[in-house]
């Protein structure tokens, strides 16, 4: 039996995406979980993968569309129909008993008085648009006869609460029922649209109202460059995109100020390199997973480094959680996985875990929901270079940590000038929410706590 | 009644055949603004349902109630004479009885302003119809949109024509004589239905059955109800039994049945009654000149808004697929007027309920025993004989049962079924109960009213409370 295959909800808030590669083709056979496209999203490529085992009968979108979560993106069959296999429409019915029984003394059936099978709605035709005499092949698409739902109990709502939820365009299947054996009603059903209503608006009035102001996205008419020399155009990816709005809207709402300091961190380089010889791929002990733990530390200390502004309602958000965002480049671009509770978890474990994440978003495997709910962020670019730079803090964060290249310096210890090697550190902090010195004494929390580990449980 | 009516030259919205489909979606859809052109041979509305099958059968199973009751209130104190039947008064009665219905249906055309043609239509391509009236004049119909229900017929033996002696349906319900005997060709409702009735006015009436019981597709303590009664008022009914021959003879029709063991029998009856189900009526239609689809049964293939293939023609009732049920033909009338209104409508019943009008009647919706067991569905039910209802009791019977199929998980109730006097009305209950997602919680919470035979469906919600 055909049925339509949709796009899955991937994570919250994600409403639409971009079809960036089909991996398979009508007539193929897949497996239950296969991945039959990528998608990406405002967050991730995402792999949409196959419902059930069967063959694929129709593919309906092509690389490039733009598709909407719950959108038909592909038709097939469930079971074992072979490669060629056609799209059974004749299962409308359900056979009554009498009708098998045609000749000879056949019996009447008593009247079936089954529920018949639950059937998709086609979209609205216009009326009145007489489609010409079709073709066979024609015929099948013009009429999707695949019932859906089948194998499930159907929704417990009474007819009218049904015909609500249509006008509303809302799938009754979706809306969670609150009466006796879930029964759903007509409150249910506007709740539904309520609570739907606000995730994708984010709440409250649009975000216009909020206060971003129309100039934050302009840009002034640009020269034509060819009149230079020759010039090419690259369409931006989704995350370009992305990082552009966001840069720009941290830049231009809030300001900022970046803190420089240095660690010394020659014991702790000569502890990780005596680590790392025992240590594998996976369990290699990197500065970003210590920095993770001793900004995670630095975090509980000063609460307010770990929280968002609301000037709509005059409050600070205080998060009771540490997840760390670490910015990964890709060759995609810029992404941002965030490791939880990461005031939780032992360096050791943190490790493996930013080791596995971080190979995971090089390979774009990652989820949306892997890179959402960060609460401080670490950019450490002390891999390629640089003696200092001003990272950006990442709305609605308040603070991130740059990490630039250490370098062995001479470094006067009281008596005489002596090799150290040392980290330079980039604090950029909002300065909405935090003044000068508590910026100043948050960076010098982590390069002590860098210098003498024994500060991170002297403090708590 | 019938003025002339010219055939239009073209039509909005063109409703083919005026059964309780066509006749409901034509009235819905002028209700809802349309400009609808109506073709139906018939002078009235009505269908098979009317004229041929509902009505006329419920009128002549009330006779048979009067009969029978007459026979057994010897039982209770009052003795009635032998009943005399003067067939030409039933008939006529019946027939008053369908001329006031349909009569009824042919004023409420005039009241819409339908355009009314008698006549037979069919399809030249998918925009235009060949219209054939019924005094001989030909035109075509240009039309927008479309709803096709041209219903269905009986299904006949290969090789067997209706005559004086061999009946279908619509020769049974003519009602010419009352035969001595009569034979029933298949053991569905129709053939119940009309055996009862015969039965009642006098005939011996034989039932043969191919499969193993009578209903199929009925779960089969409910029909172990009826048969018990039938038992005693048919002759015999034959089971897992074919029809081998039928022989016209001067003097009745000669038989041979063939049992499961194919051992060979005759026997001579005065009439055969052949009641093996209906077909859809798609043939003759040109629906090979359109995008319209048809499956290898006959029906057209329709989605939820009873769409075929060609998105501005419909189709509705019994050739949209089974159950062939006149109030399943209502709900999809609803829909595709709807639809063809422009507004957004889906077919999506929770229950379609099924009424056979024998004596006790038989009536169920939703999931019946045998299918939650053939779907491997677990379900709890709760049967209630009527034993003990004071409202059997005083109706001088003692049969009859209440059952309903719930959730074990949920208490949600997926199926009701009843057998008893009276059964087809009570089940509008569990009808809605399904449509409203009830539990069966919600059913013994609801006051029914005392002494009445609604009380066994609140008795039997009882039996499911689990403290």
């Amino acid at each position: 039996m055909a049925q339509d295959i949709l796009v899955p909800e991937v994570s919250d808030g994600v409403t639409q995406g971009t079809i960036i590669g089909i991996s398979v083709a009508a007539g193929d056979r897949v497996e239950e979980d296969q991945t039959l496209l990528e998608m990406e999203t405002d967050k991730a490529v995402v792999a949409i993968p196959c419902p059930f085992a069967g063959t694929i009968t129709e593919v309906l979108v092509e690389e490039g569309d733009t598709v909407q979560v719950g959108q038909a993106i592909m038709k097939g069959e469930a079971g074992d129909g072979g490669a060629q296999a056609q799209p059974e429409k004749t299962e409308q019915e359900k056979p009554a008993p009498a009708a098998e029984t045609a000749p000879e003394a056949a019996s009447e059936a008593a009247p079936e008085p089954a529920a018949p099978p639950a059937q998709e709605a086609l979209p609205p035709a216009p009326a009145a648009a007489p489609a010409p005499p079709a073709a066979d092949a024609h015929v099948d698409q013009a009429l999707d006869l695949s019932p859906v739902r089948t194998g499930d109990r159907v929704a417990p709502a009474a007819p009218s609460v049904r015909r609500l939820a249509r006008d509303l365009g809302v799938d009754i299947y979706q809306v969670q029922g609150t009466g006796p054996a879930g029964r759903i009603s007509e409150q249910d059903v506007r709740s539904f649209v309520k609570e739907t209503m606000q995730r994708i608006t984010g709440g409250g009035p649009a975000p216009v109202a909020t206060g971003e102001f129309p100039g934050l996205h302009a840009q002034r008419p640009l020269p034509d460059f060819s009149k230079w020399g020759p010039v090419s155009q690259e369409k931006l990816s989704k995350v370009r995109d992305i990082t552009a709005d966001a840069m720009s809207y941290a830049w231009s709402t809030i300001p900022m100020v970046t803190q420089y300091d240095k660690a010394d961190i020659s014991e702790l380089e000569a502890f990780r390199r005596e680590f790392n010889l025992k240590a594998t791929p996976e369990t290699k002990l990197t500065m970003t997973a210590i920095l993770i733990k001793v900004c995670a530390a630095a975090l509980k200390a000063f609460p307010q480094f770990n929280s968002s502004l609301d000037l709509a309602h005059k409050e600070l958000i205080l998060k009771h959680y540490v997840n760390i965002g670490v910015a990964v480049d890709t060759p995609g671009g810029l992404l941002v996985p965030v490791l939880r509770d990461a005031d939780t978890k032992g360096i050791e474990k943190l490790a493996v875990e930013l080791n596995e994440t971080a190979v995971k978003t090089r390979e774009r495997r990652i989820s949306p929901a892997d890179m959402e709910g960060g609460t401080f962020t670490i950019s450490n670019l002390g891999g390629i270079g640089g003696t200092a730079f001003t990272p950006i803090v990442y709305a609605p964060q308040v603070a991130i940590l740059g990490v630039s290249r250490s370098v062995t310096e001479p470094v006067w210890n009281g008596r005489e000038f002596a090799p150290r090697n040392m980290m330079p550190l980039s604090l950029t902090y909002d300065h909405r929410v935090i003044d000068g010195a508590d910026g100043a004494r948050f960076l010098r929390f982590i390069c002590e706590a860098i210098e003498k580990p024994i500060n991170l449980v002297m403090k708590g | 009644m019938s003025e002339k009516i010219g055939i239009p030259e073209s039509a909005k919205l063109v409703v083919i055949g005026a059964g309780p489909g066509g006749y409901h979606a034509a009235f819905k859809a002028a209700e809802l603004g349309l400009d609808v052109t109506l073709i139906d041979p018939e002078e009235n509305p009505g269908g098979v349902c009317l004229h041929r099958g509902c009505i006329p059968s419920k009128a002549l199973l009330h006779v048979a109630k009067v009969v029978n009751e007459a026979a057994e209130s010897a039982e209770i104190g009052v003795t009635f004479a032998r009943p005399e039947i003067d067939v030409d008064r039933v008939r006529g009665w019946k027939n008053e009885v369908v001329g006031k219905l349909t009569g009824g249906l042919g004023m409420k055309v005039k009241q819409l302003k339908l355009t009314h043609v008698r006549g037979m239509a069919s399809f030249k391509n998918s925009k235009t119809l060949l219209v054939r009236s019924h005094d001989g004049d030909e035109g075509e119909i240009v039309f927008e949109q479309a709803i096709l229900a041209t219903g269905s017929r009986p299904f006949m033996l290969p090789g067997v024509q209706t005559s004086d002696r061999i009946m279908n349906s619509t020769g049974a319900l003519d009602l010419n004589d009352v035969p001595g005997s009569l034979l029933v060709v298949g053991g569905g409702y129709i053939g119940l239905e009309l055996g009862s009735a015969y039965c009642a006015m006098g005939s011996k009436v034989s039932v043969v059955e191919m499969t193993k019981g009578l209903l199929p597709g009925c779960d089969r303590d409910l029909v172990s109800q009826l048969k018990r009664r039938l038992d005693k008022q048919f002759e015999t009914i034959m089971l897992s039994t074919k029809v081998a021959q039928l022989k016209e003879q001067k003097n009745g029709v000669m038989v041979s049945f063939e049992d499961k063991k194919g051992e060979v029998t005759k026997k001579r009856f005065d009439k055969v009654l052949i009641s093996i189900g209906r077909r859809p009526n798609t043939e003759n239609l040109g629906l090979e000149n359109t995008g319209v689809k048809v499956n290898e049964r006959g029906f057209v293939q329709v989605d939820g808004q009873r769409r075929t293939a060609e998105a501005h023609i419909f189709a509705i009732g019994d050739i949209a697929g089974d159950p062939m049920l006149a109030h399943k033909a209502y709900a999809e009338a609803d829909v595709a007027a709807e639809t063809a209104a422009g507004r957004k409508a889906q077919y999506d019943p929770r229950a379609i309920p099924a009424v056979v009008f024998t004596d006790p009647e038989i009536a169920w919706c939703g999931l019946t025993e045998t299918e939650a067991k053939e779907q491997g569905i677990k379900v709890k039910t709760a049967k209630l004989p009527w034993r003990g209802n004071g409202r059997t009791l005083t109706l001088g019977r003692e049969d009859g049962m209440t059952k309903l199929i719930v959730d074990p998980e949920t208490d949600r109730v997926l199926g009701v079924a009843v057998a008893g006097p009276g059964a087809g009305e009570l089940i509008a209950e569990g009808v809605l109960a399904l449509e409203m997602a009830a539990v069966s919680e919600d059913l013994r919470k609801t006051i029914h009213p005392h002494p009445t035979l609604s009380e066994t469906v609140y008795d039997a919600a009882q039996s499911l409370f689990e403290g």
